[in-house]
């Protein structure tokens, strides 16, 4: 949401140099969330702690038959408890919640597609952050998010997400929605403290048979700084549709890595190119040859002003009774070369 | 002594004409400023990023409603045919500065030609895969994966326009005598002679 804090820039969209980084590596080291669904009772006491300190009100949606509410992330619900019930072996009901928002990527889809510099940062700490004041309004951070996550507001065209309460990590803080939750099913450390007890929690899920039990940190993305641990880790699509194997799109990856670069030196090169051409070969002229009395001048016309061959209409040109088409005087207003022709 | 000229363009053409460049350049310097960080500055030039994202698709529409009555004007001048693979394979020489191993062409060479159609289909997919991500009048209607597609092949139609544009301007400061065909809509007996042979022939009966 804003740039003015202390936290360090190791990333910043649109941006060809790198970010000054004498201070963040190695001593800075690398933040996670971690939401462990196994304990989560969909309270929604996150969303609401998200909603206080971000001082977001959104407006009164629509039930659409699921405990989903606000039924999806919009530009002032940056988390949204998602409600599944899934049968993930016949006859076995479970009770999904997965609290969905950003994922805060090691490699951001949304930095990378972004066009407009830092308007979307990545913090030496790994948190991913819009800077609102830089955003352009143009959605190929929606595009670029290998998760649906940003949302474009309606009223003033920027993007918004979670900012994994930089503001409050800064100051050593941790995030609203972990410190709200009521079950401790959203705990904030280090991403290497938090694997520490995501082991422990996948140790207490398979003791209690949930052999698939497992974190969720991506590797298709470089991981991720928010992290489920998941009692079927092996299906995550039984969460809302959680991606398997989450990637930034070949179309924005290509595009936005090696060839964009060389379509400016195409681009470039051809107006260098075509410089150097004109200054080795020179310009294609007509060269006056005296030789010829119908070279350039009519031998027709004396001492009179300039003559226009028109056009002939293309109806006539294209009859084969057609008379030729004489050479006129011009025949339209503009008269810029008058004079009759002898 | 008096100069004898061809009309190549009538003023409603080249009015035409002015509105399409001019467009395009404020539709291709908005664009690269999202283009590449290196040319973001372009945005400048605009008001600023917000500014430069909410016109450039206002600027590309009216270039493309623009270019679609040059289209219709000048399409049948620019339909390829077998004497413009002659051409194609003698224009090497020429680019070395050597025009005699040319074949006579008509109103429009090969080059013009393609330049022509690559100007008609990049618009077009320009036109088509822009609206997909209009942001935010029409960007609600296409899924994200259409959006990812539509950015690209808008892009890779951009490069290739520009491309194009750069080619066809050089060569009209290239070929000496070509601009006033578009600022004044005539050219000179001898310029259609050299470069345009058979359309001087066809203008003049062969006289």
């Amino acid at each position: 949401m804003s740039s003015l804090q202390t936290l360090d820039i190791a990333a910043r969209s649109a941006t060809t140099t790198p970010s000054p980084d004498i201070r963040h590596r190695p001593q800075v080291q690398e933040v996670a969330k971690l939401i462990d669904v196994s304990a989560c009772i969909g309270c929604k006491a996150c969303q609401v702690a998200c909603m206080q300190w971000n001082d977001l009100r959104d407006e009164v949606g629509t039930n659409t038959g699921s405990y989903n509410n606000p039924n999806d992330l919009t530009p002032s619900s940056w988390t949204v408890m998602r409600f599944a019930e899934v049968e993930p072996t016949e006859g076995h009901l479970e009770w999904l919640i997965r609290k969905d928002g950003c994922m805060h990527c090691e490699d951001p889809g949304c930095l990378k597609s972004c066009p407009a510099p830092g308007a979307i940062v990545k913090y030496s700490n790994g948190i991913v952050d819009f800077i609102s004041e830089h955003c352009v309004g143009c959605g190929n951070c929606v595009t670029g998010c290998p998760f649906d996550v940003p949302r474009i507001s309606k009223g003033d065209n920027k993007a918004y997400k979670c900012s994994l309460c930089s503001d409050r990590v800064t100051v050593g803080l941790e995030p609203a929605c972990v410190k709200a939750c009521p079950t401790g099913a959203i705990h904030f450390g280090t991403k290497e403290a938090m694997h520490t007890y995501a082991d422990e929690r996948i140790v207490d899920l398979k003791e209690r048979g949930f052999s698939n039990a497992g974190v969720y940190d991506p590797a298709g993305v470089g991981g991720t700084h928010v992290m489920y641990v998941l009692q079927h880790a092996d299906r995550p699509g039984l969460y809302s549709n959680l991606p398997k194997d989450p990637h930034i799109s070949p179309m924005v990856s290509l595009w936005k890595g090696i060839a964009k670069p060389l379509a400016v030196f195409a681009m470039v090169g051809a107006v260098v190119g075509s410089f150097f051409h004109y200054m080795k070969v020179g310009p294609i002229e007509a060269k006056e040859d005296p030789a010829d009395p119908s070279d350039g001048t009519d031998p027709h016309a004396h001492g009179g002003g300039d003559v226009i061959i028109e056009e002939p209409p293309r109806t006539i040109a294209m009859s084969s009774t057609a008379p030729p088409a004489m050479p006129t005087t011009p025949s339209t207003p503009s008269g810029m070369q008058d004079g009759p022709r002898v | 002594m008096s100069q004898r000229y061809l009309r190549r363009y009538k003023d409603a053409t080249r009015m035409n004409h002015w509105f399409v460049a001019i467009l395009f350049f404020a539709a291709a310097l908005t664009g690269l400023a999202f283009f590449h960080p290196s040319m973001y500055f372009f945005s400048a030039l605009f008001g600023g990023g917000q500014w430069t994202r909410i016109l450039h698709p206002f600027f590309g529409v009216a270039m493309v409603l623009g270019f679609a009555f040059l289209f219709f004007t000048m399409w049948r001048d620019n339909v390829l045919d077998k004497t413009d693979v002659e051409w194609m394979k003698a224009s090497p020489a020429m680019l070395k500065g050597d025009k005699s191993g040319m074949p006579p062409v008509g109103k429009y060479n090969a080059g013009q030609k393609l330049v022509f159609w690559v100007f008609g289909i990049s618009l077009l997919l320009l036109f088509v895969t822009g609206f997909m991500f209009w942001s935010p009048w029409f960007v609600g209607f296409f899924p994200i994966l259409v959006r990812r597609i539509a950015v690209v092949v808008h892009a890779a139609s951009a490069v290739a326009l520009i491309l194009s544009v750069i080619t066809h301007i050089y060569a009209a400061i290239w070929v000496k005598g070509t601009v006033r065909a578009m600022t004044r809509g005539t050219v000179t007996e001898r310029w259609a002679k050299l470069n345009h042979p058979l359309w001087h022939k066809k203008m003049t009966r062969g006289e």
